[in-house]
């Protein structure tokens, strides 16, 4: 009976492709980044147009989630009032790690124009931000920009490390 | 780019001031000089006591006492049929006059004509509630309560509409500042994570001019993007290549499990298709 003849060193030899498990799981992580449907302002509508069918957000594996509980990805999309602080912080304790959050547009990033009394001065003083996406409000192509920001920064990442605290928990 | 001047008390400063402005004054119509008007107007004096009654912009615009709120809508709604309140809140008068000016904009749908009735409430005294008469009242009349601390009697449920209900202080009063007081700087850190945190979170920076471009933990120059919290200085700022995904990607037999991306073989279209 002939032996088939396997060369395990070539490329071809067998179907084995090696590679780390930090590149693998990271493969897998940033190109699956569910993130919440939540929106408090005009950036929502920003963001919902990177969602839908002429942006396509679902090509990176990017799908809206409406509980925090399935979501990987916070798009802080819009203004972030001091009364609506406390509620953003429970959804954000809710997402299981690891997690990640995008602040989209001034008003998330430092309270933008809204230099008021009921407005929260940065997103970030509330959660920790990973991406920081300026504009107002950023265009679609913007933000699935930071989207790809964010997956390279996924990548980057050792996948094993518990989360390092960014700043405030 | 701008040069940068430090904008840590921006409300103080007056940019311009013309010494020779004078506001200008809304042209006055007597009440007589329509005639519905002053049906609307003969007719509701002899209900209450109006003070002051004239025309201006199209509105009959009459001052009653504040006691006599209720009777007087529902005069105009009963009787005049003004059947619709349009909007109802105070202005803040409390440095000139030591208190409020409340006003209710009524509109008759059968007329055509809209009528504010004004009347003036001294600090600290209650007004009764319109609730009764127009329901449109019961949110208005909560927002007065949250913006100027105005109760009004016997509300439904008299509690503040868009501020917390545990905020200090009423926001559209001119003593407000802007920038909120102490207890609002701090509201939503003292709620969140309690006063200890306050040291670790710092001041709310309130100038939005304010960039530095060497701070690597808030923002990233696009083009230069570093890790975050890297100390960069002037001439040491990393030129960051543009990196696709594909690049990263592991081999299986000898091809990329995404096809990399070649800018020669890609086609360009000359025009939009």
């Amino acid at each position: 009976m002939a032996q088939h003849e396997v060369n395990y060193l070539s490329n071809g030899g067998a179907p084995i492709a090696l590679t780390t498990v930090d590149k693998l799981v990271n493969f897998g992580r940033s190109n699956s980044l569910w993130p919440m449907t939540y929106g408090l302002a005009c950036c929502a509508i920003e963001m919902m147009a990177t969602g839908a069918s002429r942006f396509d957000f679902d090509r990176f594996g990017t799908i809206f989630r409406a509980s925090p509980r399935q979501s990987d990805v916070l798009v802080i999309a819009g203004t972030l009032t001091k009364k609506h602080a406390e509620f953003l912080r429970r959804l954000y304790d809710q997402m299981p790690d690891p997690k990640w959050v995008i602040s989209m547009g001034s008003c998330a990033n430092t309270g933008g124009m809204f230099n008021t009394y009921a407005t929260v001065q940065g997103a970030d003083r509330i959660i920790p931000v990973d991406i920081y996406l300026p504009g107002c409000a950023p265009r679609p192509e913007t933000l699935q920009y930071a989207l790809m920001m964010l997956q390279r920064k996924i990548r980057k990442q050792p996948c094993k490390l518990a989360q390092k605290a960014k700043r405030l928990i | 780019m701008r040069s940068y001047t430090p904008k840590d008390n921006v409300q103080k400063q007056s940019y311009y001031n013309d010494r020779f402005y004078v506001t200008p004054k809304l042209p006055r119509q007597s009440a007589y000089s329509d005639s519905t008007f002053s049906a609307d107007y003969l007719s509701l004096k002899n209900v209450v006591d109006v003070k002051e009654a004239y025309i201006e912009l199209d509105h009959l615009i009459v001052h009653i006492e504040p006691q006599d709120n209720i009777k007087a809508i529902k005069h105009l709604k009963e009787i005049r049929a003004y059947d619709m309140m349009m909007e109802l809140s105070a202005v803040d008068y409390i440095a000139s006059r030591g208190g409020f000016e409340i006003f209710y904009e009524l509109m008759s749908i059968s007329k055509r004509k809209r009528i504010r009735v004004k009347t003036f409430l001294k600090q600290g005294e209650a007004i009764e509630s319109v609730n009764p008469l127009f329901r449109m009242a019961d949110w208005s009349e909560r927002e007065m309560y949250d913006m100027f601390g105005i109760v009004a009697n016997n509300h439904p449920y008299m509690k503040r509409i868009l501020m917390p209900d545990d905020w200090h202080g009423h926001p559209l009063l001119k003593t407000y500042p802007l920038h909120g007081d102490e207890a609002a700087r701090w509201y939503e850190v003292d709620k969140i994570f309690g006063k200890e945190a306050r040291d670790e979170i710092g001041p709310e920076i309130r100038d939005s001019a304010a960039i530095d471009r060497y701070d690597t933990t808030r923002f990233a120059r696009l083009g230069h993007e570093v890790p975050f919290g890297t100390q960069i200085s002037e001439g040491n700022e990393p030129d960051t290549k543009v990196q696709y995904q594909e690049e990263d990607t592991p081999e299986i037999f000898g091809r990329k499990i995404v096809t990399p991306f070649d800018e020669v073989e890609t086609k360009h279209l000359e025009e939009r298709r």
